[in-house]
């Protein structure tokens, strides 16, 4: 592991037009920290994410990821082959939504493969060994390999996902509002099996959530995002603990204790 | 433009206007210089419906000249609907010579099937396409396809080949099989069976793709390398047939299946016609050849 940061950004900020998406983000992640972006529904925690990926270019600042080859470059420098390159190689996106993050039409085992495949391996064993392992490393039942995922519950639908993104072993995973959707026993197993997963592989994740439970769970360190910017970061015990800003004071004070 | 003396009055040489030949040729022109790549072009109404191979119609129009003798294959046959309609439609129109013999031909179109007998320097093959991407059953937008295609970004098509084994245990695809053209472009060969995909590699004939309907213009150079996507351990395979032609005899080619009644009584014979034909002329005679009728007017 380095002591250079994985990706850092620095002033990110993205306009729509006069409204602001998200303004002067700036924060550095290294390998096996897990971030989480918390924050009401419109604070800028999807604008922020898709920047990060590169879904969405910034109207400020930039992000700087350092590459397997452990050169860190500008990534909207990028061309946009060596983008969608490391988009299914070294990244992994967890959508909220899995009909986004699957093909709905193919079945388990292909939806594993698939990045294999794009990476150029040609041998049908071997792609199908590795899918039914990693089946096996998400809690799906390796006979459910050649069914389609449409026919899969909500929460094997993520299990899916994540097994289909960490399949090239990326170091860095986005995730956005994984386990909202799904109830809560299913919320708990998902959440252990990611956590198992971080701390086995060494992944550095992204999480966005409007649920601090799963950032209290998940993270190390958390950002509180209010209109586009950031109110507050710092280790998640301390802030979710102790709030210094009346917003996360606020937020803190809303969850609905069982 | 020193256009050619109409074989009709009515009609330019080979139906289409001067200036939409040059267009179509431009496209072609491209589609020759980027093996395997998909040329949109100005696609022109032509008088049959889309389906029927307006493209190839369109194609064949651009690069056909007074001197060609054109030929017409429908399904590997000369004497099919489609095929005798495009024929006379040139006939009349160009006023150019025509012929069933694959050995004659300069041009030949086709629908679904390559000539069994070896195409040589010179001749150019014009397939009627139906749909040219191979990757639309697999990614609907075609601004991503054209991405796709642009970063040689081939994944899904392997996605496609894996299904096909999980599901069936090999590779059910058995036409419009995909290829990978000069190493570069991923193609679809129109709907021919996976059979003559070989004949598409490293063939001394010029071969060009007429998508009508999708606008697109496509083409395989003389002796281009066509490789058919598989994978390591369940390598490209063509259909193999158990009989030889009931009428010639023939062995390692393409057949179709004949039901003769309603026993169970079929047949499997050459569909190219013109090549089982031939063989009967040359004496070869298979199980079934006394029973039909003579050589030449099956």
């Amino acid at each position: 592991m380095s002591e250079l940061p994985l990706l850092s950004a620095r002033d990110l900020g993205k306009l729509y037009g006069p409204r602001i998406g998200c303004e002067a983000v700036s924060f550095d992640i290294h390998e096996g920290e897990v971030l989480a972006v918390v924050g009401e529904s419109g604070s800028g925690k999807s604008t922020l994410l898709k920047l990060l990926s590169t879904e969405l270019a910034p109207t400020s600042g930039n992000i700087r990821y350092r590459m397997r080859d452990g050169v860190t470059r500008d990534l909207f420098a990028l061309t946009e082959a060596e983008r969608r390159f490391l988009l299914r190689t070294d990244w992994g996106f967890v959508r909220q939504d899995a009909r986004e993050g699957l093909r709905m039409s193919v079945s388990a085992g292909g939806n594993v493969g698939e990045r294999l495949m794009a990476v150029g391996e040609r041998h049908y064993g071997r792609i199908r060994g590795t899918a039914l392992d990693w089946l096996g490393r998400v809690e799906i039942d390796t006979d459910r390999i050649d069914d389609l995922p449409r026919d899969f519950s909500g929460g094997m639908r993520q299990r899916l996902q994540i097994a289909r993104n960490l399949v090239t072993h990326p170091r860095l995973v986005f995730m956005d509002e994984p386990t909202s959707g799904l109830d809560v026993s299913v919320q708990a197993r998902l959440l252990d099996l990611v956590r198992g997963l971080v701390a086995e592989m060494g992944l550095a994740v992204i999480i966005v959530t409007h649920d601090l439970a799963v950032a209290r769970l998940l993270s190390h360190r958390i950002m509180v995002m209010r209109h586009g910017h950031v109110i507050e970061q710092g280790l998640t015990d301390q802030v979710l603990d102790d709030p210094r800003e009346a917003y996360t004071q606020l937020l803190v004070s809303s969850v609905l204790a069982a | 433009m020193n256009a050619q003396a109409p074989a009709e009055t009515g009609y330019n040489f080979a139906y289409l206007d001067e200036q939409t030949k040059r267009m179509i040729r431009r496209a072609i022109l491209k589609a020759v210089a980027i093996p395997g790549y998909q040329v949109p072009f100005a696609s022109r109404e032509m008088p049959m419906p889309y389906g029927w191979g307006t493209g190839g119609v369109q194609v064949t129009a651009a690069v056909l000249g007074p001197n060609d003798v054109l030929k017409v294959i429908d399904q590997g046959s000369d004497d099919t609907t489609n095929a005798v309609s495009i024929r006379k439609f040139f006939a009349k129109t160009a006023g150019v010579e025509t012929t069933t013999r694959t050995t004659e031909a300069t041009v030949i179109q086709t629908r679904h099937r390559i000539p069994e007998t070896p195409l040589t320097d010179g001749q150019i093959l014009v397939y009627q396409v139906p749909i040219p991407e191979p990757l639309r059953f697999l990614e609907p937008r075609e601004t991503e396809t054209r991405k796709l295609h642009a970063l040689a970004d081939y994944g899904l098509m392997h996605v496609k080949l894996y299904e096909d084994i999980a599901r069936h245990g090999h590779i059910a695809t058995t036409y419009d099989y995909p290829v990978e053209v000069a190493g570069r472009y991923v193609m679809n060969p129109s709907p021919t069976p996976k059979f003559d995909n070989p004949k598409m590699h490293r063939s001394p004939a010029l071969q060009l793709f007429g998508a009508g309907r999708e606008k697109r213009i496509y083409a395989v150079p003389p002796y281009t390398d066509v490789v058919s996507l598989d994978f390591e351990d369940h390598p490209f395979e063509v259909q193999r047939f158990e009989k030889p032609c009931a009428l010639c005899a023939a062995t390692g080619v393409y057949l179709d299946e004949v039901v003769l009644d309603d026993r169970g009584g079929r047949m499997f014979v050459c569909s190219d016609s013109d090549f089982c034909a031939s063989r009967r002329d040359a004496g070869h005679r298979g199980e079934m050849a006394n029973a039909a009728q003579p050589a030449g007017q099956s």
